[in-house]
């Protein structure tokens, strides 16, 4: 795997920007969300990334076995999944708010809505 | 082979996620970001880290999915193209923002280490310790659990905390607060009889799979978080082929909210537990006549604690997310 080099990160820096990007530049509020679920996840990728090393194996002990792979990133990105869709959940939740006042999820016709009032 | 498996996930997850860039149908977006979350399992699976590729698994494939389409359904499903001038909606410059915050964080892994060494300061740090002495000090092979539970039980704490809040707070935005005579709501795929009998039989092999992921945790892959959100998709299934109203006679409002308190509480009280036997809060060591069965029930208990709340949170969320729906409009 040596050759992988820093071919991970490249990667994870791409996801993150097609994130940030939807998160600019679309309109729709789910979609801005969708944004940032894959800017989330890429940030996840690399946590594991790092924690990962070559020829170790799953932080679970057994006999014989002497490289693991790094538990602590794993338990961060574990924990922080699961508090992920939480707090999505709770975008949402307010996505569903803006529907119900404004009659529309569309950032621009939000704004026109806001200066009329 | 193993690395060309990695590059292939690793492409496959960078045109998902162009494809969602480009794609106006919303449904189709939300289809692709759960592609997008099963190629992120698969490849934290690859990096050898099974707890994440469960939790993934089930909440980006799965749970977020779900969640993303009972909003669409209320939210509508095209996403408009922005054809007012005079809009902020302004592509190229969205585009060369993040292609020059992209290369400045590329030049900056120049300074990362190589992907793999055993040597970067990741892993030199702290996790020799966690690696060489949890089998003494904590005795159960999954250093996963160990390290969340016990060397890191107050973050891990913090993050229940932080899940049971954003609980209340959907309740709180949108909950149904007008007890209307309950309509016989039809299920959205009564008809699909197929998908009724296949489901009937996945139920109980989720649920059981949900409950040895949680008390299996010590030993294998699992715990409290994944089996929260396994356990709590059972439930998602079921409501879904039988209808709302028979997935709200199983699981009653009031103690669904009461349990996910309770799981809460249940870690508290272990810490404090800790603290009337002379230990400081979240101290295993204390909970019992030695310290390997202190941290042996603490992190049991933990761990269930951490287990109730995310499945009640999950439950709660759906709930109130598909009861608001159809107050809205028709059932479909």
């Amino acid at each position: 795997m040596e050759f992988l080099g820093l071919f991970n990160y490249w990667v994870v820096v791409i996801l993150m920007m097609i994130g940030f990007y939807i998160v600019i530049c679309s309109n729709n509020l789910i979609k801005k969300l969708i944004g940032l679920t894959i800017f989330q996840t890429s940030v996840f990728i690399m946590y594991i990334s790092m924690g990962k090393i070559e020829g170790g194996t799953a932080p679970i002990l057994a006999e014989g076995v002497t490289l693991y792979s790094n538990p602590l990133t794993h338990v961060l990105i574990l924990t922080a999944i699961v508090v992920g869709i939480a707090t999505t959940a709770l975008g949402l939740a307010i996505v569903v708010r803006i529907k119900e006042s404004y009659g529309t999820v569309e950032e621009d016709e939000i704004h026109a809505k806001d200066k009329k009032a | 082979m193993e690395s060309f498996i990695h590059i292939i996930i690793l492409s496959m997850l960078v045109t998902t996620a162009v494809a969602i860039v480009r794609v106006k149908d919303l449904f189709a977006v939300t289809m692709l970001a759960g592609i997008y979350g099963l190629l992120s399992a698969s490849f934290f699976v690859l990096m050898d880290a099974h707890d994440v590729a469960f939790t993934e698994a089930a909440v980006g494939a799965g749970i977020s999915t779900i969640l993303i389409l009972t909003t669409l359904s209320m939210t509508g499903r095209f996403e408009k193209a922005a054809e007012n001038p005079k809009s902020n909606y302004k592509p190229a410059l969205a585009l060369a923002l993040v292609t020059v915050t992209g290369a400045l964080l590329i030049y900056g892994t120049q300074d990362m280490p190589a992907f793999g060494a055993a040597d970067a300061p990741v892993q030199t740090h702290v996790v020799p310790r966690y690696l060489n002495d949890s089998a003494t000090e904590i005795d159960i092979p999954n250093v996963v659990a160990s390290v969340l539970a016990s060397y890191r039980g107050y973050d891990t704490f913090g993050e229940v905390v932080v899940i049971f809040t954003a609980g209340i707070g959907v309740l709180a935005l949108i909950m149904s607060t007008a007890s209307k005579a309950p309509v016989a709501l039809r299920a959205s795929m009564e008809e699909h009889v197929v998908l009724r009998i296949v489901s009937k039989m996945l139920i109980p092999l989720i649920m059981i799979f949900g409950l040895y992921v949680q008390f299996h945790g010590e030993y294998g892959p699992g715990g409290g978080f994944q089996a929260g959100v396994i356990f709590a998709s059972a439930f998602f299934l079921y409501a879904m082929l039988f209808g709302l109203t028979a997935a709200r006679k199983v699981v009653n409002n009031t103690w669904i909210q009461a349990l996910a308190a309770l799981g809460v509480l249940l870690y508290g009280s272990v810490g404090v537990l800790a603290m009337i036997n002379g230990g400081n809060f979240l101290d295993y060591n204390f909970l019992a006549q030695d310290d390997v069965h202190g941290q042996h029930m603490g992190i049991l208990f933990v761990e269930l604690g951490v287990g109730i709340t995310v499945a009640s949170v999950m439950i709660i969320i759906f709930f109130t997310f598909s009861t608001r729906k159809q107050r809205d409009g028709e059932p479909d």
